[in-house]
């Protein structure tokens, strides 16, 4: 009788659902990219608005990503058709098969004026075009205009040094009382990003091979220094745009798409400019999403028309008004842009022009062996500067972890670490 | 007994069989898992777990948390049970108000008392306007950890006493109310009666909502994630950080080892304590 | 004795205020939106009330749809571990039978290991199955979670229906399931309805094993999930007060079963 009850309810249960389900015949794109609520909101009204095909819009945890994507290979059930990952989030399915090259869609979309760096990136050391380039970003600081009488003496803010930063913060906090500086070592922040592609490579010149050594050293010394001026809530932000608007924060550091609000909310009231230099130039670490299409996609069709709608000039536009994400094809920004959309383009293109910049890779190659990357770094952030660990000590304690990492990933060292036969290898 | 030595066995057939597939059959997967690195048999994840940086926090956070929070539970618990039965008017309003808890997700309950704690939050306004503070006041970071901790302690109590009260209260109400009238009537004052008639009494409720409640505690996650991010620690958060940002399942699997065989100490200890001796059963 | 009772009365009231004004809070902070959540010092009546942050949420496409997937979810977590637990719960309650504690041990088990955990290896099993990605794998999975409550609810339930009641019935000529039908069954209801209460709370307010097992299929709390991990403070707010809304009114509308509890003293 129990069964037969069962049988019962679940069918009454499954009949609803099941006419939701049929309908959903549409494609499925799952994107790590624009996920929090407003942007994933943004990316279904306004983006994909004048798309003629269904689309389900399906924000994805970059973590989870390759084990999303396993799961539906081992199991043979396949519902995404479409990926938008960041080049180092697509990366890792290469091994996991979970990609078709894209390579006659690459030529039908020759003439969108995709620069070549970035397509020959979308090969992912492949044979193939495995991805299309999508949209690109950086990270950059942004300051209330309440800090600026407290800029040292002589300091160009587009030329920042983070002994400046470290100056500033300590006259505002002299005459206001407040930590004012801040980062974005939430749980969910990007503090890492800033580790790997900002401070490592402004001080050593590198970040894998220069990580344990007299510059490290240095650099986790003055570092945990300039942390004395940061606020103490930034161990929970994990959008810097937030306590820039509410005023616990003066000067910070993120991602644009997670300051973005506040230029734009408040143009008048923020600079923006580029992270600071250290003692080997100005570090910064460009972001690249793309777009790829899964193995077995249940519609491939769809994907590639959904590839070539969202690398339209016109979408391209589109996505970087509504999000912050600049074009990767040639599309002029239109004059009209909005005042805090300027102020981050302008932030941008000084960071990428800067005369002493040093652009830094997102890690590649390290497969889902990348969480544990990033979590040397944080970990070793966490030692030196909260818990007052010995850099040296911290150090020697985080680079053979670091080191196997490396060495189970396989990952030869990518820029701005010289290229490595084999392995990465901490010196 | 009339009834076949066999009965007992087919009640419990059914959900022995349903948690045999859907949740032995994945548990010995991930023991497995646990006990595996590099491909043989090793104890491998474990040494990765207890080297971490955080393994130590962790676990004294976890602990501590637990240690507070579940007497004080069962203690407020106990108190709201017994007010329960003097409530006269209005009894299932105030039952309902005070079971409100009980349907809060811990995602939730760290979101309410995150608006409760954070620099520009109620409690500081509070305090401003008392004048202890003199602007807002930061209570949730590295260099807080003891406020950290209340505040945690506070959210659980918040979140968790509600369950601890309902099992009491089914409970309580199965306590014969001759007993304690006699008790009176031999001139027991009302603490001694609770203390001597209605505790034990109520002693198989408080043995099934104290292991509920502490298997619980020792999983809790979302409210001490919320509240605390990354300056609070605790077996789960490892356990979820390791499996989805650093995607080891080795040592997430480890940490859940870990988690069980706590929980699982927990649970032995309360059977154990606080039996109920054979004479009473019923 | 006046004063005593007085007493009381505040005791009960500070009780009171306790659970209810953090949630008054949170409503404050979420219908203030993001000008309430800046603002210091707060005041305890927002000074402008917008529905817009909980707007926001309600046109986010595919809320609704994750309503009612939540809700198959839980109804089916209810059926099952209800039908399959209680059972199990009258066993440990009125019989001695070699393995008991074992069984008892085995049930906690369930709780005692982080399902987060579990979730991986079954989302591999469901696909197989064809359950992944579906409302009835999402319940099937919380069942397992909800089953421990069930059995020792239940457990504690009939362990508290004296034996005698039965046993009189069999004298009156009722066989053992008629007994059981007629006479603890009524009396063991209100319990039974509370730990169905449990398991249908359970189910809508897991979030992980939820957000594993499923794509576009998510439910409520692991379609909140996904979008308040990374939104901004004022509608992460608003999302917590979404999500603590159907709580509340859940429990009110079963109260009286709450209540009811209370019922079965009077005998």
């Amino acid at each position: 009788m129990t069964p037969r009850v069962l049988t019962a309810l679940s069918a009454l249960l499954l009949a609803v659902p099941l006419t939701a389900r049929v309908a959903a015949a549409d494609t499925v794109f799952m994107s790590t990219q624009l996920r929090p609520i407003e942007e994933a909101q943004k990316m279904r009204d306004i983006i994909l608005k004048d798309y003629s095909g269904k689309v389900t819009y399906v924000p994805q945890e970059p973590a989870q990503l390759p084990t999303r994507i396993q799961a539906e290979q081992q199991g043979g059930t396949h519902t995404i058709s479409v990926i938008g990952a960041l080049h180092g989030e697509l990366e890792p399915l290469i091994p996991l098969n979970g990609l078709v090259p894209v390579d006659d869609l690459a030529a039908k979309l020759k003439d969108r004026g995709f620069p070549a760096g970035l397509m020959r990136l979308g090969r992912l050391g492949t044979a193939h075009q495995m991805y299309i380039p999508w949209m690109q970003a950086t990270y950059f600081m942004v300051a209330n205009k309440q800090a600026l009488p407290y800029l040292p003496k002589g300091a160009d803010l587009d030329a920042l040094t983070y002994e400046q930063l470290a100056e500033w913060g300590a006259a505002i906090q002299a005459k206001t009382g407040k930590r004012m500086l801040g980062f974005p070592a939430g749980p969910t922040g990007l503090m890492h990003r800033f580790i790997e592609g900002f401070l490592y490579p402004s001080y050593t010149g590198g970040l894998v091979t220069t990580f344990d050594g007299a510059p490290a050293d240095a650099m986790w010394t003055r570092f945990a220094g300039l942390w004395k001026y940061v606020n103490p809530n930034s161990t929970n932000y994990n959008f810097m745009q937030e306590p820039l608007l509410s005023g616990d924060v003066w000067v910070a550091f993120d991602h644009v798409a997670r300051l973005l609000n506040a230029l734009r909310q408040k143009p008048d009231d923020f600079v923006a400019f580029p992270a600071p230099s250290g003692p080997k130039g100005r570090g910064f670490m460009p972001v690249l999403a793309g777009l790829a299409i899964a193995k077995d996609a249940p519609d491939p069709q769809g994907a590639a028309a959904l590839i070539t709608y969202l690398t339209d000039p016109k979408t391209q536009l589109a996505t970087a008004t509504a999000t912050g994400f600049f074009p990767v094809v040639k599309a002029d920004l239109p004059a009209d842009l909005d005042p805090g959309l300027k102020l981050a383009a302008a932030a941008i293109a000084k960071t990428e022009t800067a005369k002493d910049a040093v652009p830094a890779l997102l890690p590649v190659g390290l497969g889902s062996h990348g969480g544990e990357f990033d979590k040397v770094m944080l970990d070793t952030f966490q030692l030196i500067v909260l818990r007052g660990v010995k850099p040296h000590d911290a150090l020697a304690r985080e680079a053979p972890i670091l080191q196997k990492v490396l060495t189970d990933s396989g990952a030869p060292c990518w820029a701005p670490d010289p290229p490595s036969t084999g392995a990465c290898r901490v010196k | 007994m009339r009834r076949g030595a066999l009965t007992p066995y087919l009640l419990i057939a059914p959900a022995t069989i349903f948690l045999g597939v859907l949740f032995l059959v994945p548990l010995v997967q991930t023991v497995a898992l646990a006990f595996h690195a590099d491909g043989s048999l090793s104890l491998g994840n474990f040494t990765r777990m207890a080297g971490d940086i955080n393994f130590n926090d962790a676990i004294t956070d976890t602990f501590e948390v637990v240690l507070l929070a579940v007497p004080l539970q069962l203690a407020l618990a106990l108190g709201m049970a017994m007010m329960l039965r003097h409530v006269r008017r209005g009894r299932d309003i105030v039952l309902w108000i005070w079971s409100i808890p009980l349907g809060i997700s811990d995602l939730a309950a760290g979101l309410v008392w995150l608006a409760i704690l954070t620099d520009r939050g109620y409690l500081n306004t509070l305090l401003f306007h008392l004048g202890v503070i003199p602007g807002p006041e930061s209570w949730l970071t590295y260099e807080t950890p003891v406020a950290l901790l209340i505040a945690i302690v506070i959210a659980e109590l918040w979140r968790a006493t509600a369950i601890v009260l309902v099992i009491l209260a089914a409970g309580v109400q199965l306590v014969p109310k001759e007993y304690a009238e006699a008790a009176e009537v031999f001139g027991a004052s009302s603490w001694q009666r609770f203390i001597r008639v209605t505790l034990p009494l109520l002693r198989p409720s408080i043995q099934t909502a104290l292991i509920l409640r502490t298997v619980l505690a020792f999983e809790m996650f979302a409210t001490v994630l919320t509240l605390g991010g990354r300056n609070f620690p605790v077996m789960m958060s490892e356990a979820f950080n390791w499996q989805y940002s650093q995607q080891n399942y080795g040592v997430a699997a480890a940490y859940a080892v870990l988690v069980m065989a706590v929980s699982l100490g927990a649970t032995l200890i309360y059977l154990r304590v606080l039996r109920t001796p054979a004479a009473q059963l019923p | 004795m006046t004063i005593r009772r007085g007493m009381f009365m505040a005791g009960v009231a500070t009780l009171c205020v306790w659970t209810l004004l953090p949630i008054y809070l949170i409503a404050m902070s979420a219908f203030g939106g993001e000008p309430v959540v800046n603002a210091w010092p707060k005041s305890l009546w927002a000074a402008s009330l917008s529905f817009s942050p909980l707007q926001a949420f309600l046109h986010i496409s595919g809320v609704w749809l994750s309503v009612l997937y939540s809700v198959e979810a839980a109804c089916l977590c209810m059926v099952v571990s209800i039908l399959l637990g209680a059972p199990a719960g009258y066993a440990l309650a009125r019989y001695r039978f070699r393995g008991a504690t074992l069984f008892r041990l085995f049930v906690l088990l369930t709780r005692a290991f982080p399902v987060a955990i579990l979730a991986l290896p079954l989302a591999v099993g469901f696909i197989r199955l064809g359950l992944y990605d579906s409302p009835i794998g999402v319940g099937l999975m919380h069942s397992v979670l909800a089953m421990p409550f069930a059995v020792l609810i239940s457990a504690s339930l009939f362990q508290a229906i004296p034996r005698e009641l039965e046993e009189a019935a069999w004298v009156f000529g009722c066989s053992g399931p008629k007994a059981f039908l007629r006479v603890v069954l009524p009396l063991a209801l209100p319990g039974i309805s509370a730990a169905a209460i449990f398991a249908f709370v359970i189910s809508w307010n897991e979030v992980f094993a939820a957000s594993v097992l499923t794509v576009r299929h998510k439910t409520l709390t692991a379609y909140l999930l996904a979008v308040l991990a990374e939104s901004p403070l004022h509608i992460q707010f608003a999302g917590g007060f979404i999500l603590i809304l159907p709580s509340v009114l859940f429990i009110f509308l079963v109260r009286k079963h709450l209540f009811s509890l209370w019922g079965i003293a009077g005998r």
